[in-house]
């Protein structure tokens, strides 16, 4: 069912987003800002379609920002970008898209999609390829599921548009995306994995945008009524694909060691129960990748290891997590479709270089 | 001798010291024109205890005043944005997302011209003369005499801010002109906020700079001038009519240097308890922790540099409800009216300071008046109070080390003499622990940029960080022999090569003075 999104929804979405971004993801705010000042104009309204109301024929070109959120928040965007980029896929592609999508529904990028929409007027496919943030642009079940990448357009701030076109092998699209988005001063707007509506019903996670909203909502209800954040959270879950939500632990930040490797921020985290014994560590890449508690797996990549302030219920990321912080470690189950052998192979633990095996976070913790 | 002033909403407190010694400490009530509540707590000084004004060699000052002024929407002078930065950023042109209301009271203009860094040094575009000076006329013609000026990476590379401001005062000789690079770091939106905030103040900064000097030369005092910074260093009065933004956060940080200067602890908690609220923060070596995460100003998103504060709604005026089961202090509080509400002075509402009256911690007004009270549902109350403050001190802590507590301000008599993270400090003076704050600040150096940080080069990047901050600390005005880095701090930035790391840098020293006295 289509439903429309209002200015009053995009502080929902991006904290809902948040959360989806795993500790990763970056902070949607600019994004959310971009697309509050493009609704301004228009008709201040963005459609959002249920995967399930797209023709089989229809083109859907999703659209990204790529690079490092740490430079958005420097160098916003001229406000094109994206929409230059999607014309030079249409153009290249000989067709008009029915509409866009995200790529990624957690941090920034669950906003792009928006911010296109709002000055295009398409409509929004309430779905996605990451099923929340991944760090790498092949981390999609679009591709698991055999859409290419290619061709992908990149847009500059100059109006300037880059076409790469590797054919099937999208790790080396991601690598020459990467060195022309640092051209672009380290962030640059794509528009990819151009597919027919049925690719996005057969290969995308489905209804992750509305997903954000409904969290980012029940989140800010429960702390203005004073509720438990995570029961909240537990309770705007049901009846979703993502609907085993467990508190991994409940404690106070003990450590927190970061490094960058290889282009990204890699590090661990350890948190302290607030009384007695107890110890949780996450592991992270951008994004959370595993939980231990006392040794023992608690919750592993592709599910959802969502870090919480324990008083407010605001989404904690890697970047922002410090000593004395007092948190909630929340895992939560992701749709079947990420949790397959091929779904692992590209986004599983051991995509990740970790020796473990992906086990789903009901099977490792009880309600 | 030196003189410390803390101008709060409320008090002006006035402190005389001598080195290490306090010689003289009053409070005196704070008035609107400032100026007159400062020549009245200079005079109190001098009959609590005469001196020389010419023995004076430098006066410091902490004040409230502008951050009041921002929150009230007064005194704002009209003011433009112009930002460098075309073609990226147009999107969100200055000031998308203030109140309303500071807009109009500023009658902000925001314009956008080309320009900007990315953030690897290079040219976004070049900036464009006859646009700088289109936005001149523009000023001109709308009687426009604050400028803030932005650029994107300008705390990589500030030459394009500085170009604009050159442009723009040729056109306009008068024009106050605040450049971003010199009051934010990386983060464009929350800098230019900043920038903004700071230039329509600059007015406001002249006339109470000018007021204060003109209240020192009528007491007798020609010594010079500072204005106590967020970060708890000086800055001196030239600096302070150009960065009056840079005073937003010195109350919390005086109160906190004082308290860490009156107990000796140079790495402690401090708990500030007043009437109505408790600030809790972290000294290390001496200065407040900043907050690492956007603060918020009357609505308006900065990153500013505040000392990271934690406040709880306990105070000595917070009222007191239940039974001994079931009961709570504030955070709703009787503020200023405690001397007519509470019950020691007579009022029919329970407050905190009537349970530590009842429990015996403090005699305050007529503890008669509270004898009839549960001594259990004092207990318990107090017991309420020290474990919130105790969590709040666990929260603020940065690392597992033991950390002494400090309390000061008047509501301390609600805090026990220890907490589970050890024993806690009640220094003499506690009351004017802004006021020596302010006296005893020092001078800083800041650097805070994106370093490439190739393979085996890290010690050596980070050396010449170091270097430079206490460059600038020493081009502030430090003594070069006492200047030292207190502050590291390294973010790798994900996605971009080169191991570009973002590197924080804070070094301080004592203020250098004519004749070497310090």
């Amino acid at each position: 069912m289509s439903r429309t999104i209002t200015r009053h929804d995009l502080a929902d979405l991006a904290r809902g987003a948040a959360l989806l971004g795993t500790g990763g993801g970056g902070d949607p705010y600019v994004g959310r800002l971009l697309v509050e000042r493009a609704m301004l104009t228009g008709s201040g309204t963005i459609t959002l379609l249920d995967p399930g109301e797209l023709g089989d024929d229809d083109l859907v070109i999703p659209v990204a920002q790529m690079g490092a959120p740490t430079v958005m928040v420097e160098k916003i965007p001229g406000g094109g970008e994206a929409v230059a980029a999607l014309r030079a896929l249409e153009e290249r592609l000989g067709r008009r898209a029915d509409a866009t999508m995200p790529i990624e529904c957690g941090g920034i990028n669950s906003m792009m999609p928006l911010l296109v929409a709002a000055r295009t007027g398409l409509p929004v496919v309430d779905a996605d390829g990451m099923g929340r943030a991944f760090p790498e642009l092949q981390m999609e079940t679009f591709s698991v599921y055999g859409v290419p990448g290619s061709p992908l357009a990149i847009g500059g701030e100059n109006g300037e548009t880059v076409i790469i076109d590797t054919g099937a092998d999208n790790a080396r699209m991601e690598w020459l995306a990467r060195g022309i988005t640092i051209r672009m001063g380290g962030v640059a707007h794509i528009a990819e994995y151009a597919m027919s509506g049925a690719d996005v019903k057969r290969t995308a996670v489905p209804n992750t945008l509305g997903l954000g909203l409904r969290i980012g909502r029940a989140l800010r209800e429960a702390r203005e009524e004073h509720r438990d954040p995570v029961q909240a959270l537990a309770a705007a879950m049901e009846g979703t694909l993502y609907d085993k939500v467990r508190v991994l632990f409940r404690g106070k930040v003990v450590d927190v060691e970061r490094r960058t490797v290889a282009g990204f921020a890699r590090g661990h985290a350890r948190l302290a129960a607030f009384q007695g014994p107890g110890e949780l560590e996450l592991t992270f890449q951008n994004e959370h990748l595993v939980a231990r508690a006392d040794g023992r797996v608690r919750c592993v990549v592709p599910d959802l290891i969502c870090v919480l302030d324990a008083d407010s219920g605001e989404p904690i990321t890697t970047e922002g997590l410090r000593y004395g912080q007092r948190a909630v470690v929340v895992g939560i189950s992701t749709p079947a479709l990420m949790r397959t052998p091929e779904a692992l192979a590209v986004f599983g633990p051991r995509a990740f270089g970790l020796d473990i095996d992906f086990r789903p976070v009901e099977d490792l913790v009880s309600p | 001798m030196r003189i410390g002033i803390d101008v709060g909403g409320t008090n002006t407190d006035a402190v005389l010291m001598d080195g290490q010694s306090v010689l003289a400490a009053v409070k005196t009530a704070t008035t609107r024109d400032v100026t007159s509540g400062i020549n009245t707590a200079l005079a109190a000084l001098q009959t609590q205890r005469a001196f020389d004004p010419a023995a004076v060699y430098a006066v410091m000052i902490g004040t409230t005043h502008f951050i009041n002024a921002l929150v009230e929407a007064d005194r704002l002078a009209p003011t433009a944005a112009v930002r460098l930065g075309l073609p990226a950023t147009a999107s969100l042109p200055p000031m998308v997302d203030w109140p309303e209301r500071l807009v109009e009271a500023i009658a902000g203009r925001a314009y956008l011209c080309h320009g900007g860094h990315e953030f690897d040094g290079r040219r976004i575009s070049e900036p464009r003369e006859d646009e700088i000076r289109q936005v001149a006329g523009e000023l001109h013609r709308h009687g426009i005499r604050s400028v803030a000026i932005s650029s994107v990476f300008s705390p990589v590379n500030a030459e394009f801010e500085q170009r604009a401001a050159d442009i723009l005062t040729g056109e306009l000789p008068g024009l106050a002109v605040s450049l971003s690079s010199e009051i934010g770091r990386i983060g464009l939106l929350e800098r230019e906020n900043a920038t903004i905030i700071n230039a329509s103040l600059r007015e406001l900064a002249t006339r109470i700079v000018d007021g204060l000097v003109g209240s020192l030369e009528g007491a007798g005092i020609h010594a010079p001038l500072y204005l106590s910074q967020n970060d708890g260093t000086l800055m001196d009065v030239d600096f302070a009519r150009r960065y009056p933004v840079a005073t937003f956060a010195s109350g919390p940080t005086n109160s906190m240097r004082g308290a860490a200067f009156l107990s000796g602890a140079q790495t402690c908690a401090v708990v500030d308890v007043g009437g109505t609220t408790s600030d809790i923060g972290v000294l290390r070596h001496g200065f407040p922790r900043e907050a690492t995460t956007e603060v918020s100003v009357a609505g308006i998103r900065t990153n500013f540099r505040m000392p990271d504060v934690l406040s709880l709604g306990i105070g000595g005026g917070s009222r007191v409800r239940g039974g001994q089961g079931d009961v709570t202090v504030g955070p709703d509080s009787v503020g200023y009216r405690l001397a007519e509400e509470a019950r020691v002075f007579g009022g029919s509402t329970l407050t905190a300071t009537d349970v530590a009256v009842a429990a015996g911690r403090a005699a305050i007004g007529d503890p008669g008046l509270v004898r009839d009270l549960d001594r259990s549902l004092a207990e318990a109350a107090l017991r309420r109070i020290a474990s919130d403050i105790a969590d709040a001190i666990e929260r603020v802590r940065t690392s597992p080390d033991p950390l002494p507590v400090v309390v000061v301000g008047g509501g301390s008599i609600l805090l026990p003499d220890e907490f589970e993270s050890g024993p806690v400090h009640r220094p003499e003076h506690f009351a004017v622990a802004n006021a020596i704050g302010a006296a005893i600040a020092q001078i800083g150096g800041e650097v805070d940029r994106i370093f490439p940080v190739e393979p085996g080069r890290r010690q050596a990047v980070l050396d010449d960080a170091k270097q430079e901050a206490v460059d600038k600390a020493i081009a502030a005005g430090a003594k070069p022999g006492s200047v030292r880095v207190v502050e590291v701090d390294e973010v790798p930035l994900a996605y971009l090569p080169g191991n570009a790391t973002r590197i924080r840098v804070k070094a301080v020293g004592d203020l250098q003075l004519e004749g070497g006295r310090g």
